[in-house]
């Protein structure tokens, strides 16, 4: 036998041959030869359940029909997906969903994003021959962040998988029997009383509406159409890379222009940038590590920009906190900037300032809702609504996106370097704080600006750098939460030597955020970090502590990193669980 | 060394009598044996279960072989004055034929047991199950022996050779699937006994362990040996407290004997037996789902491939098999499997165990050769329909099995045979049912059983089974239309063809099986409004006749004030309040108020 026939079989496909991997299943084979089998509970980055029966093909000698999705692929197999019986079987299965689901496609917030509808109307489906009993249930909208209708969720378990998978946090699971069956937090708690992240993972892969994010973008109208408010938005580095998907853009494409060009036509007073915020938390973050270093302080350092890693920390972890930078996010920074420095420069009275932020990113609705942050004397930040929202509101608008001039951020929050822009990526943080730090520390210029050891989507990465001296700074990355708890382990055991460590809850950073376009999968995150370091590479400043807007900051109003002024508005504390927003 | 006793006096301890009051006559037999100075003389065995169980608690002496059934505590004294020192017989106390009354003293003569041909209850009954030396007294663990006595391939053959197959419903080969997990790379190996009996009504498997449980043991170590096994597991519910008590005496005794544990008969082969609770979900006697369970996850299926032969617990191979089918092995082993497949019919070798309830006279379990009639079982072992009722259908296979009317009375119950008639063989469960069953009532009463227990994993088993019921309740209620039939008959084709686990696969039978053999019942609820037997309420009304004296007793007890009437005058019903309870009708003194 050849080393070809034993990984491959041959089997054939509606009478197509077709030669696939022996790993692979009937739905992966049957798109060699260009057939999408239609399926909800299959998520091609998820355990495979074969539990909502959509999938379903004939294959012969098989008892009943089977699900595609979980079924190899054999040798000589003979697999047929057009039968009478398959088609019947796939829109019976389907219209038992829908018997069982509110019929409000038409308002639903997942009209024409909703997997479920788009497999109805695909097979056909024109009417539900069912009518009885339906799941009541209430909707969970305990949380700032996610909202849970379990009377759209269809069971397909794809959230269970993601939130066990990615996060290891198995916040969902099934309960009860029979047509009882649900999916629930444990004992239906609401998502406040158990340890979600608030990542929001679960409403990236969920293909109805039963988790989405909590919808606030009445509230950014309501701030925009009240003439005594001074109306400012800042917009994350991840938005922009994300956003053009939502208007049929190949993922990768970097839309800064017309999402700034969208953002003044709403009618937003001044339209920031995050990146400006995030060059900001470089300079704080990185000077505390070094401070950190010089003065014995708590290591390894730990990122604190990623909410769902913070939630994370406050509820399963509090012994970590001492480890978490105090610095605040950039969304933090920037709220507590816009109420002070520039309200005092421009001249505007901060009582009537509403600070929006655009993110990626579910949890920071959360973390806008943070007792601690309110340390310009108001809420730092006002609404939070994440780039799906975004797109919604300039769909509503009736804005040509596509075709939208482009037009520049304000100044002088506006004005931002390459490694604010590479804080979307994971790994960007980290890049970002070595760039600071090594000038910092050494008092050197970085030869090369690419520290490509911290790049890329593997889960955690590693690498060193010299800062001369003798000391060699040991750094390591990690996104998703699985890993963060492994790299949490590595540390308690005491079997690495870390100074500082990155973390970000998503997969990928916070371009895969909780909040970004569906669908994402690694190919789209891929696509996404190209064009973060490819807009990087292309930036006039490329170092947090070059940026003018940043240099004049400091010089002119903020002091110096650490110093008095920062300490009070750019840093926070972090509390266990009982501290969480209740 | 015990003393020879003259009599032994055999006392059902199996859950059964247990409830009905055997546990009250066990101490006042040996009470008044005692002070009658003949506690030597005379052995009281607290044995498991006879089958019987309708007529317990049973009572049996030996060596004649007497048979009292319904013995009270009040009757022992009787028992001891006239028959254990008299020698006389209790002739009150014995069992009588349903159909001619006669009293039969002898077990061997009793209908119930004459056609049944013990195998795996071979012990039931008969010895105590605490004791292994009575277990051993009958041969018990010789089939191990000899076992391992041979090589593993050879035990396998010999168990492919009997033509066992799975008695937990699915009929698969055992020497087969024992093959499978023999072959299956690895070198770590679970045995699992699947004893989550839980269809309604059938108790087979508790029997078994209750009354024998050292014969389940020894058909796990056999496979163990056979398959390359060291460890197993049982996994039996936790609502069968005496067969888990009974299980940990005997895996206590079989370790202190050197039967279990390591180095068994000085083979060097270890094998150890672990017992899991089950919590009592239907869908955990499904092979996946009893593994989930066991790690300690929620328990529901999984699709197969992989199946446990080679992906099993905690993902090594596993052989799973159900109570029966071990409690087979250690007599085939004995016997060679020539002699087990000398019984039965040409697919289908040995015997099965059947759990009779319903409408029939021997409620109870009965051991039965495959191939013998349906007729047979019901009428000769069963001994008829009560109260001069009319056969309808016989249930077969549990809540997803099939309903089977008159004419297939004749039919040669096996494997195939049953598949054929729409029914299965499912684990057992026999449930006989008379001319008062409405079929269309049944299947709404198993079908309401496999949605509640429907792991809802997924869709057509949750949510189809659900519509499904829906549909039979608005029938019922009167309020079923034309279109439901055909209706019913695509979405029980859809939810047999898509569902991910036996259990949906299977549980459209019941109304797919009543639609064949029963269709008018259907139709006449739907067309005539009509409930041909006259059990759903919508259909039913009461009215007084003319032979009301106007006594006013069934206005007394209507429990809705539907009735009215001056003393001594005709009484009325409002059909308007009435709530078709039937209460004044039974108690009406002039049988005047009809039902319609």
């Amino acid at each position: 036998m050849s080393s070809v026939t034993e990984t491959t079989v041959k089997l054939t496909i509606d009478g197509l041959e077709v030669t696939a991997p022996k790993s692979y299943t009937i739905l992966q084979a049957a798109r060699l030869v260009g057939l999408k089998i239609p399926h909800l509970c299959y998520h091609p980055e998820l355990a495979r359940e074969g539990n909502c029966r959509v999938c379903l093909v004939e294959v012969e000698g098989a008892r009943s029909l089977v699900a595609s999705c979980v079924y190899p692929v054999g040798e000589g197999m003979k697999v047929r997906t057009n039968t009478p019986s398959v088609r019947e079987t796939r829109k019976t299965v389907v219209e038992l969903m829908l018997a069982n689901h509110p019929e409000d496609c038409l308002f639903c917030v997942k009209n024409q994003h909703c997997e479920l509808q788009e497999i109805a109307a695909d097979l056909g489906i024109r009417r539900v021959r069912f009518s009885g009993e339906k799941r009541e249930a209430k909707k969970d909208e305990s949380n700032p962040s996610i909202v849970r209708d379990p009377q759209k969720c269809i069971l397909c378990t794809r959230c269970v998988r993601a939130c066990s998978e990615r996060q290891g946090l198995d916040i969902f699971s099934s309960a009860n029997r029979g047509f009882d069956s649900i999916v629930e937090p444990a004992f239906g708690l609401g998502l406040d009383e158990v340890a979600c992240s608030y990542c929001g993972q679960c409403t990236t892969v969920c293909p109805t509406a039963a988790l989405t994010e909590k919808d606030d973008t009445q509230s950014v109208w309501d701030a925009l159409s009240d003439p005594d408010k001074y109306v400012v938005v800042q917009t994350a580095p991840s938005v922009r890379i994300g956003l053009g998907e939502e208007f049929g853009m190949a993922s990768g494409g970097i839309v800064t222009g017309k999402m700034v060009a969208a953002l003044r036509r709403f009618g937003f007073d001044k339209v920031f940038d995050t990146d400006f915020a995030a060059d900001l938390t470089i300079m704080e973050e990185g000077h505390e590590l070094l401070h950190r270093l010089k003065n014995g302080g708590v290591l390894p350092m730990m990122t604190s920009c990623s909410p769902g890693w913070i939630n994370f920390v406050e509820t399963l972890h509090p012994e970590m906190i001492p480890h978490l930078s105090t610095a605040k996010s950039p969304q933090g920074m920037f709220g507590a900037t816009v109420k002070t420095y520039f309200t005092e420069r421009e001249g505007v009275d901060p009582s009537k300032v509403v600070s929006v932020s655009v993110m990626p990113c579910t949890a920071k609705k959360w973390e806008a809702k943070r007792p601690q942050l309110n340390d310009s004397g108001y809420r730092d930040v006002d609404i939070v609504i994440t780039t799906r929202e975004f797109a919604r509101m300039i769909k509503q608008t009736g804005i040509d996106f596509l075709n939208l001039p482009e037009e520049e951020f304000d100044d002088p929050m506006g004005i931002s370097s390459g490694a604010g822009q590479i804080f979307g990526a994971t790994g960007g943080v980290m890049e970002a704080a070595l760039r600071t730090a090594y000038e910092a520390y050494t008092g050197k210029t970085l030869s090369n600006l690419d520290f490509v050891g911290v790049r890329g989507l593997t889960g955690i990465k590693e690498t060193s750098v010299d800062m001369g001296d003798g000391l060699v700074l040991n750094v390591a990355v990690a996104h998703t939460l699985r890993n963060a708890e492994k790299l949490i382990e590595k540390v308690k055991a005491k079997e690495a030597d870390y100074h500082f460590i990155e973390i970000m809850a998503c997969p990928g950073g916070c371009l895969g955020g909780g909040g970004q376009p569906y669908p994402t999968d690694a190919d789209i995150r891929m696509s996404r970090i190209n064009a973060i370091y490819n807009a990087d590479a292309h930036m006039k400043y490329r170092k947090s502590h070059e940026n003018p807007a940043i240099i004049e900051l400091y010089d002119t109003w903020m002091g110096k990193p650490l110093g008095e002024r920062a300490h009070h508005l750019l840093h926070t504390h972090f509390t266990p669980w009982e501290g969480r927003l209740k | 060394m015990e003393k020879l006793a003259r009599a032994h006096v055999l006392i059902c301890g199996g859950t059964g009598c247990s409830s009905s009051g055997s546990k009250e006559i066990i101490p006042e037999m040996r009470g008044k044996l005692k002070a009658k100075g003949m506690e030597d003389e005379i052995k009281v065995v607290e044995t498991g279960c006879h089958g019987l169980c309708e007529l317990g608690p049973l009572v049996i002496v030996y060596p004649e072989g007497v048979f009292y059934i319904r013995v009270k505590a009040s009757d022992v004294e009787e028992i001891v004055e006239n028959h254990l020192i008299k020698g006389r017989v209790v002739d009150r106390l014995l069992y009588r034929e349903p159909a001619t009354h006669a009293t039969v003293p002898d077990y061997d003569d009793i209908a119930f047991y004459k056609k049944q041909q013990r195998y795996a209850l071979v012990n039931c009954g008969h010895i105590n199950p605490e004791s292994l030396e009575e277990y051993i007294g009958t041969d018990g663990y010789e089939g191990l022996a000899k076992a391992l006595s041979m090589k593993p391939e050879e035990v396998i053959e010999e168990v492919k050779k009997s033509g066992l197959r799975g008695r937990g419903g699915g009929g698969f080969p055992t020497g087969t699937k024992w093959q499978f997990t023999r072959n299956a790379v690895g070198s770590k190996k679970y045995v699992i006994c699947n004893a989550d009996e839980g269809d309604p009504g059938a108790f087979m498997d508790r029997s078994v362990l209750e009354g024998d449980p050292h014969r389940v043991l020894e058909g796990m170590i056999i496979c163990g040996y056979a398959v390359g096994a060291d460890e197993g597991y049982i996994y039996c519910r936790a609502e069968y407290p005496l067969a888990i008590k009974r299980l940990r005496g005997a895996i206590g005794q079989a370790l202190e004997s050197g039967l279990l544990g390591e180095n068994i008969l000085g083979s060097g082969f270890n094998f150890m037996i672990h017992i899991k609770e089950g919590a009592g979900a239907f869908v955990c006697g499904e092979e996946t789902a009893l593994i989930a369970s066991i790690e300690g996850r929620r328990g529901m299926p999984r699709p197969r491939p992989p199946f446990p032969a080679n992906s099993g617990l905690w993902g090594k191979p596993s052989n799973i098999n159900n109570v029966e089918t071990f409690a087979n092995v250690p007599s085939i082993m004995r016997d060679g499997g020539d002699y087990f497949a000398s019984q039965g019919t040409e697919t289908s070798k040995g015997t099965k165990v059947f759990a009779l309830t319903g409408k029939i006279n021997n409620t109870g379990l009965a051991e039965v050769p495959m191939g013998i009639t349906m007729r047979e079982i019901i009428y000769d072992i069963g001994g008829g329909i009560p109260n001069g009722k009319k056969f309808k259908a016989v249930q077969i296979g549990g809540p997803s099995g099939g309903c089977l009317p008159e004419q297939l009375l004749d039919l040669a119950v096996d494997y195939e045979s049953l598949i054929r008639a729409g029914a299965m063989m499912g684990s057992g469960g026999l449930v006989v049912m008379d001319e008062t069953t409405c079929m269309v009532d049944v299947a709404r009463y198993f079908l309401n059983f496999t949605q509640d227990e429907s792991c809802g994993k997924c869709t057509p088993c949750r949510e189809g089974t659900k519509r499904m019921l829906e549909i039979l309740n608005r029938i019922c209620e009167g309020k079923g239309t034309e279109e439901d039939i055909p209706l019913l008959e695509s979405m029980a084709q859809s939810i047999k063809a898509g569902s991910l686990c036996a259990l949906g696969q299977t549980a459209p039978n019941p109304v797919l099986s009543t639609l064949n053999f029963f269709r008018h019942e259907y139709e006449a609820h739907i067309r005539d409004h009509k409930c041909p037997a006259g059990v759903c309420t919508a259909f039913v009304g009461y009215t007084i006749t003319e032979g009301c004296r106007g006594c006013g007793l069934c206005k007394k007890v209507c429990p809705a004030d539907a009735i009215s009437g001056e003393v001594k005058a005709k009484h009325i019903i409002d059909p308007d309040k009435c709530i078709k309870c039937g209460a004044c009708q039974s108690k009406c003194p002039f049988k005047a108020i009809e039902k319609g």
